[in-house]
């Protein structure tokens, strides 16, 4: 994520560093351009490049972004932004350019929107595993929560989300000699709060922190941001928050109160947008490259850590607080099966993920031009195989049959962790990486159930767990073949050995970038654990968390949403395993009424 | 007239209705309904956790038959309903009061 792209020989640093805060660039050789950047620009004997590299516009007083068509990034052909007609021996080399550079941004908007539109649709299959994974009397309910957290996280979204996480996207150690594939109008997103601001040589403060914390900039997406760049990127985030902010419904399903729910709907976008902001923000995760001398600071692609170990985190202390389902454990506490109600959709339902995260993980380059994305999707696509695969071979191990639901839950385990070091592995390893997560998945799975934590869809074990995975694995595997300068970190050591800094996990020479992917890890799940334990907690004293036994055992469709999922079928609470646990007493009278108001309605 | 009724397992229903419509049966009705045995059910893993399915999925089949041809008609649901393992079912045979064909409002062994 936050992929700039390399232009380095079409770059002049001096040219940037005019508008750059100096510790963008290394250290030494940004001394003497900071000090010529102070003085007249005209001075520069610097190559003049086009604006739309620089983000500086030619005349000060008339500023280029934000730009609400697009028009100042280059030139668009037909009809010609420069109104120089389309005939070639009219051209110059710069008009070409500037009509090759306009294409060129065109390829990354198109690129992350319609990569956008599939981690849009994953909404879908979160529905269908969720939801096939309850039993009937709850699926109206279960589906009525994945499809009402799109609108209401993307509500808190809208209003202070973005500007929360991505509002100093330019406080981010930027690596010298890039620009935002996404266009000039990112560097719009500079204003923040952080620790140690850092000042020009002139003293003045530039905007940007030393530990980035927050963004402040682009509340409601006001006027100020109001760019065609910002809006791709704002549309592509929102959609990965809400990958995260329907994990957590699938680990408290079927005993979650509506209005409890909606709720979280919009507080979700905070811790997320935080953490969010840390790493792919220009936060102070992103900077442990630079300020401790830690690989190239927290390395998250595509949000192992940043989207799936946020949610399975937030699920873990849902689940912990909601508490077990009536009837999940008997009375010695051992963990009794409530079985799903339609396995084909749960697998309908994976394939819909599986489809979606060909545009989670390379849409994640933020730019079509960015070639390294066939590396992605062949690195997704067999993390999702081995995922599946060794899940089946660990429940054969464990004397278990081969459970589709287990074997679902196996393939985006994989595909979890292999979100963020998808694009810094080789293939071997992308593999491997899927195979562990397969295994660690079905373990985890009935770890948690075992004490206690009732998860219906195992989205703890998923997201959680093999988020953390995967952010641990990019500082193992990763090659260093890509992500030269990645956060602003170019290491002449490594120069030196390799011929480019790239993302170097511990067995490829740089064991700081393991280090620096623990703290990452450790961050996200303590963060995201207290911040959610608060907030469950807080909430609960608005509106209860829980639904009353009483709806509970009658199902959530009817009493909590008023429409049944099944309304056409009789459904039998008396036959259905978990409700055995329940006094026999109650049980019975329980079963006629519900059996009564099916009937009834 | 006698009221055959027999609890057989669910995938051995169109064979019985086969052999039972060669022997001459002229009607019967079916129900799906759920029930146990000496076995009391059996168990099921999901997601690895045990749970017991108490009851378990048959299919019951009601015929009315003249007396002189419940033994035929038990005999054939016997060979046909057999399997040997356990949970293969019952046969109850009672003796019916009366029928009446509502259409016509005929009685006895003409409404069978």
């Amino acid at each position: 994520m936050v992929r700039l792209r390399t232009i380095g020989i079409f770059l002049c640093l001096s040219m940037l560093m005019a508008w750059l805060p100096a510790r963008w660039a290394d250290a030494e050789e940004a001394a003497k351009p900071e000090a010529t950047a102070a003085a007249p620009a005209a001075q520069a004997p610097a190559p003049k490049l086009p604006p739309y590299f620089t983000a500086t516009s030619p005349d000060p007083k008339a500023a280029m972004w934000p730009d609400q068509t697009g028009a100042n990034s280059g030139a668009w052909a037909t009809p010609a932004g420069d109104a120089k007609g389309d005939v070639p021996e009219k051209l110059s080399l710069q008009d070409v350019y500037d009509r090759m550079a306009h294409n060129m941004f065109s390829i990354n908007y198109v690129w992350a929107l319609i990569a956008g539109f599939l981690v849009m649709f994953m909404q879908a299959g979160f529905m269908m595993v969720e939801t096939g994974l309850c039993r009937a009397k709850n699926s109206s309910h279960t589906a009525a929560m994945n499809m009402m957290i799109y609108p209401l996280g993307g509500i808190a979204f809208f209003i202070y989300g973005f500007a929360l996480g991505w509002g100093n996207w330019w406080n981010g150690p930027v690596p010298p000699g890039w620009y935002p594939s996404l266009g000039p109008g990112l560097s719009l997103l500079n204003g923040g709060i952080g620790l140690g601001a850092v000042t020009d040589a002139a003293g003045a403060a530039t905007g940007a922190f030393k530990y980035g914390l927050m963004g402040t900039t682009g509340w409601f997406l006001n006027g100020a941001v109001g760019d065609t760049g910002v809006l791709v990127l704002f549309f592509f985030m929102m959609v990965f928050m809400d990958t995260t902010a329907t994990i957590p419904t699938g680990a408290m399903a079927e005993r979650w109160s509506w209005k409890n729910f909606c709720l979280f709907g919009l507080w979700v976008a905070l811790p997320y947008c935080l953490y969010a902001n840390w790493v792919w923000g220009g936060g102070w995760l992103a900077q442990g490259g630079i300020n401790w001398g830690l690989g190239h600071g927290a390395v998250d692609f595509a949000g192992s850590g940043v989207v799936h170990a946020m949610g399975g985190i937030i699920a873990l202390a849902g689940a912990m607080i909601i508490g077990p389902r009536i009837g999940k454990y008997d009375a010695h506490g051992r963990p009794q099966a409530m079985p799903g109600h339609s396995v084909p959709m749960v697998v309908t339902g994976t394939f819909v993920l599986a489809f979606g995260w060909f545009g989670f993980n390379p849409g994640s380059t933020l730019a079509g031009t960015d070639l390294r994305i066939s590396y992605v999707v062949v690195n997704t696509m067999l993390a999702s195989f081995t995922g599946a695969l060794f899940s089946m071979l660990a429940l054969w191990a464990k004397g278990l049959k081969p459970d589709s639901t287990m074997m679902c839950n196996g393939m985006l385990a994989g595909l979890v962790a292999i979100t963020a070091p998808c694009a810094f592995v080789d293939p071997w390893a992308a593999a491997l990486i899927g195979a562990v997560a397969g295994v660690l998945v079905v373990y985890s799975v009935f770890f948690f159930e075992n004490r206690g934590i009732d998860d219906p869809v195992g989205a703890i074990s998923v997201h959680g767990v093999n988020g953390i995975w995967g952010v641990l694995s990019v500082g193992i595997f990763a090659t260093g073949a890509y992500g030269a300068g990645w956060n602003g970190v170019v290491r002449d050591e490594f120069v030196k050995l390799y011929g480019s800094d790239g993302v170097r996990g511990l067995l490829y020479g740089d064991v700081s970038q393991f280090f620096m992917q623990a703290i990452d890890a450790g961050v996200v799940a303590i963060f995201g654990f207290a911040m959610a334990y608060a907030w469950f907690k807080v909430s609960d004293l608005i509106t209860p968390l829980r639904v009353s036994k009483e709806t509970e055992i009658e199902g959530l469709d009817g009493p909590e949403m008023g429409v049944l999922g099944y309304p056409d079928f009789q459904l039998h609470p008396s036959t259905s395993p978990g409700y055995a646990a329940m006094s026999p007493v109650a049980g019975s009278s329980m079963a006629m009424q519900a059996a009564k108001k099916v009937v009834l309605e | 007239m006698k009221h055959i009724e027999a609890i057989i397992k669910p995938f051995k229903l169109d064979e019985v209705k086969e052999a039972l419509m060669k022997v001459g049966i002229q009607g019967m009705t079916i129900t799906e309904v759920k029930g146990f045995g000496r076995q009391k059910g059996h168990t099921e893993l999901y997601r690895g956790a045990e749970y017991s399915v108490d009851f378990l999925p048959k299919v019951k089949l009601q015929i009315l038959v003249p007396d002189e041809k419940a033994s035929q008609v038990v005999d054939t649901i016997l060979q046909t309903a057999r399997t040997g393992k356990i949970g293969d079912g019952k046969i109850f045979v009672t003796s019916a009061e009366e029928v009446i064909r509502i259409r016509t409002g005929e009685k006895g062994a003409d409404a069978i």
